[in-house]
């Protein structure tokens, strides 16, 4: 019996059978093109980055312009919708198409700073507490404990209220309100990987903390951290969308999404396009990557699925 | 006077990605009430798997096929869920090797002793919790009725599997399958454990289906036994038979492997069975040990090897007479 | 067990006194509530009037101390917009509150458990693909949308429900809708997860051998297994549902807390705001102390020796 030999690695096992291994790489690559959730948040996620990057090139109008002789004009599929505005444009005359596609932009420029200052905080947080232990970890959780006891919303609009709303003020805010993900899970991964064998290993042949911190254990956390990170992606998204929604967020005339609805919701009645069109937008985008991050989990430890 | 359970052509199959599992392969035997049949092998041989044929508790996807599989002239394989959950508990029980697991951790042990009698007989709690008390104390625990109130962890593993066995003959089965059931012990309550279950076996005249890898305590507690690689029974017989004069050479490597005392050993390697176990996954024709046996030939790889019976219950699946497996090591 | 529980109060005291620091900082350093309070067209002698009325001008730790003072005496300060004690403006509203916050849970739960517990009993099926998809989904719908979208929907097309105010049964419909499906894709996941290991278990293989059918081996010995970190999740999950309805009670007009702390950051009434948060950090907290001793009482491993 002629066993094909496709990779390397493997071994003679008797009866003329051979037992062949493929490489950790192609594992995972072969899980990625067959997982469809993480197919479909990938592509999305792409879609939308370019729609941000090349906004200024696909819109047809400027997205700040108004025109009130264009007003109220409903999107393509309605029967005075026209090609001019395909979306269709709101109470300023702004075409609504080219607002959704800057909105990409504030979404993921949100989106994405939001998640990096929520990331250093909380991975510095997490990793400490989960090498030192003891009464550093004690501190760390306490910490944690008193962020997620603070309700984050409304600590947010007390914020932005008394200081003024903008893009600026919006991310650092959520930025450090919401660290308290990574600061888990990098917490009990930093644990876990600790006790194991080869971080002993390293300690007995004398490396100092910092280094073991570095080489050693923030690989196998870089996982964790980039399915967290996706994930967070989202909910900063969502929370910065509620906040303008309720008038705490970025100023008009940004196009957010959130922004746009909250200016919508008055005609919402008439013209429900006005709320549909960039609540279906912020759906697909966290959707998107919310598929990509648990994809991404699935992918790269399939024993944990949940 | 028919066997209690008899079993022929016993197959099970598990369809994996890489291609079907054959975990169990025309396997027959038969279990005589009162006596202890043990089932005899490595680690992934089988034996366990046909355990849980019996019983129907096969892995989802497992697909089992049998020419005959009766149990006190039931049969057994086309019956449908209701009527083997029926059976299961009331008239065939199993005993399972991780006495620390087997248990639920959310109720008291006596809740769990009442259920195995409650389910299957219309009887009162009261009953059913002096039953419990009796079993207890039948299988060694001392202050029976307290313990009905104890839940799994404050239990020893050695006090945990005598409540399983407890637990298997709340309902006076005819038959017991004990899989594995001292593995996971220490030594010490090892002997305490076969003791009982051979004292239990007797009292209640009960069939034992003993499985194990260790043949020692096939030795200590089985009247039969059957030799089982790679899915497939290679050798049955009485222990003495089995033990005195082993006739398969896959049997003769095991014997050879156990260091006997009194035999002087000096200058002699303890003997051990060179090469790997075949892959059980896809189709396997010929002897599946004639890459580690030193007298495989060419006939070896050859179908069609079937079991030789030389008087009733023992048999032996290999192409040498008789005589030259006995000229062979051991 | 004892001292445990005392243990656990006194980090939940920690964590509220903390909570109370945070927030109180937090709002007297983001702006001059002076200013906000006297409003924007006020002069600057009026702005300092009020700042001295208010005594604004005492060092911020000053301030807190004496807060926490009367706090502590139950005495939450005097709003004034409403020129009421805090402590009554808040009790005639809380109600809302906790009944949309009750009921948004036990949406949730009695949503995602049956579903949990169908998409472990049937992995890999249709059902379980669609109820994971069904969770997915959940978690990526902005909640204020899904409130106007339902509005638009179930209030004026079909006007099966009403749309705004708290005053029948009625009209928590679709704010507990609102509220409670965000939670309930963890509820399911969890559940999913937490049967499908224990059906893998040994003692579940021990209650088939007993002869035990399905339908009770799911309910009394799988799913009880199963539900202790659900429930644990459970009153954390409502914290954050209370904490989180400020969106919802906007949207639905309900007069709740929520709608209280927002209309009063507008108008820059500080007492009140600082009460609310206050009090759900204080609700929060002790959520999580209820949570882990549900935990412990529900799993006899913990609850007796």
């Amino acid at each position: 019996m002629e066993a094909e030999k496709v990779r390397e690695g493997g071994f003679e096992i008797g009866l003329g059978l051979e037992v062949v291994f493929p490489t950790p790489g192609q594992i995972m690559q072969r899980r990625m093109l067959a997982h469809k959730g993480f197919l479909i948040g990938g592509v999305v996620f792409i879609l939308v980055v370019l729609m941000a990057l090349f906004a200024a090139q696909i819109s047809p109008h400027d997205p700040y312009r108004q025109d009130l002789a264009q007003r109220m004009i409903p999107p393509i599929w309605q029967a005075e919708g026209t090609w001019n505005h395909p979306l269709g444009t709101d109470s300023l005359g702004r075409d609504y198409l080219s607002r959704l596609f800057y909105g990409c932009r504030i979404s993921l420029l949100i989106g994405f700073t939001c998640m990096l200052i929520a990331l250093v905080i909380g991975t510095v947080l997490g990793l400490t507490a989960g090498y030192f232990g003891g009464k550093v970890d004690l501190a760390v959780s306490f910490l944690i404990t008193v962020r997620l006891a603070l309700p984050a919303v409304l600590v947010a609009i007390a914020v932005v209220a008394l200081i003024g709303g903008s893009m600026k003020v919006v991310i650092i805010v959520l930025g450090c309100l919401i660290w308290d993900r990574f600061a888990v899970v990098l917490r009990s991964s930093t644990q876990q990987i600790r006790s194991m064998d080869y971080v002993s290993a390293a300690k007995a042949a004398g490396c100092s903390v910092p280094w073991i911190m570095i080489r050693e254990i923030m690989p196998n956390l870089l996982n964790n951290l980039v399915v967290v990170a996706t994930l967070e992606i989202g909910r900063a998204i969502l929370l910065e969308a509620a906040l303008s929604f309720l008038g705490m967020g970025v100023m008009p005339p940004t196009p957010s999404w959130g922004l746009m609805i909250s200016e919508g919701k008055e005609f919402m009645l008439f013209d429900p396009y006005l709320i549909t069109i960039p609540g279906v937008a912020l759906f697909i985008l966290v959707l998107g990557m919310n598929l990509l991050g648990d994809g991404l989990r699935d992918v790269t430890a399939p024993e944990g699925r949940t | 006077m028919s066997p209690l359970l008899e079993v022929r052509g016993l197959n099970v199959d598990l369809p994996l990605a890489a291609g079907v599992l054959h975990a169990v392969r025309e396997v027959s035997f038969s279990l005589e009430k009162g006596e202890t049949l043990s089932l005899v092998g490595e680690s992934g041989c089988g034996k366990s798997m046909t355990a849980l044929a019996m019983m129907d508790l096969l892995p989802p996807g497992a697909v089992r096929r049998a020419e005959r599989l009766t149990f006190e002239d039931r049969d057994l394989a086309k019956a449908a869920e209701s009527k083997m959950a029926a059976l299961r508990g009331a008239r065939m029980a199993m005993i399972f090797q991780e006495p620390m697991t087997s248990l639920d951790p959310c109720y008291t042990i006596g809740n769990q002793l009442e259920e195995a009698l409650l389910v299957h007989r219309r009887v009162s709690r009261r009953e059913a919790r002096n039953r419990a008390v009796f079993l207890l104390e039948k299988v060694g625990i001392t202050a029976a009725s307290s313990r009905l109130k104890q839940y799994p962890h404050q239990l020893s593993g050695g006090l945990r599997q005598r409540v399983m066995i407890a637990m298997g003959l709340m309902c006076g089965p005819a038959m017991i399958i004990a899989d594995e059931p001292t593995t996971a012990l220490d030594v010490t309550i090892q002997a305490q454990i076969l003791a009982l279950l051979a004292s239990v076996q007797k009292e209640f005249e009960m069939g034992m289906i003993l499985i194990t890898h260790d043949l020692g305590v096939v030795a200590r507690v089985a009247d039969r036994l059957a030799v089982m690689y790679c899915g497939m029974v290679v050798e049955t017989g009485t222990v003495k038979e089995v033990f005195e004069r082993p006739l398969h050479p896959y049997t003769r490597g095991l014997m050879d492997c156990i260091p006997v005392p009194g035999k002087s050993l000096k200058g002699r390697k303890l003997g051990s069975i060179p090469g790997m176990v075949p892959t059980p996954i896809g189709e396997l024709t010929g002897c599946p040990f004639r890459n580690r046996c030193s007298r495989a030939r060419g006939e070896c790889a050859g179908s069609g090897i079937g079991l030789k019976e030389l008087s009733p219950g023992r048999a032996y699946r290999c192409l040498l007479s008789p005589q030259d497996c006995l000229a062979g090591r051991v | 067990m004892l001292t445990y529980a005392f243990k656990r109060i006194a980090l939940a005291v920690l964590v509220a006194v903390t909570v109370s620091m945070v927030s109180f900082m937090l709002i007297r350093m983001s702006g001059d509530p002076a200013i906000a309070l006297a409003g924007e067209n006020a002069s600057p002698k009026e702005v300092e009037f009020v700042r001295q009325q208010y005594g604004f001008d005492r060092p911020l730790v000053i301030q807190y101390l004496e807060w926490a003072q009367r706090t502590l005496k139950g005495d939450l300060g005097e709003s004034p917009y409403f020129k009421q004690p805090v402590r009554d403006i808040i009790k005639t509203r809380i109600g809302v509150t906790m009944t949309l916050g009750l009921a948004a849970l036990c949406f949730a739960v009695v949503l995602s458990i049956p579903l949990g517990v169908l998409a472990a009993v049937r992995p890999n099926t249709w059902l379980d693909r669609l109820a994971l998809s069904i969770s997915v989904m959940g978690q990526a719908m902005p909640s204020f949308w899904f409130g106007l979208i339902m509005i638009i929907v179930f209030g004026v097309m079909l006007r099966w429900l009403p749309i705004s105010g708290s005053e029948t049964p009625a009209h928590f419909v679709m704010p507990t809708i609102a509220l409670g499906y965000y939670a309930a894709p963890a509820f399911m996941r969890l559940t999913r997860s937490g049967m499908l290991e224990v059906l893998a278990s040994d003692h579940i293989r021990t209650a088939r051998a007993k002869g035990l059918r399905w339908g009770r081996i799911l309910f009394k010995h799988a799913l009880r297994n199963a539900i202790i970190p659900v429930v644990s999740l459970a009153a954390v999950q409502l914290g954050f549902m209370l904490g989180g309805s400020i969106v919802i009670e906007s949207v639905f007009a309900l007069h709740g807390i929520g709608y209280l702390a927002w209309v009063s950051i507008g108008r820059s009434d500080l007492p009140v705001v600082q009460a609310i948060v206050l009090l759900l950090s204080l609700i929060y907290v002790l959520l999580t102390f209820l949570s882990d001793l549900l935990n412990a009482f529900l799993d006899p491993r913990i609850r007796v020796k």
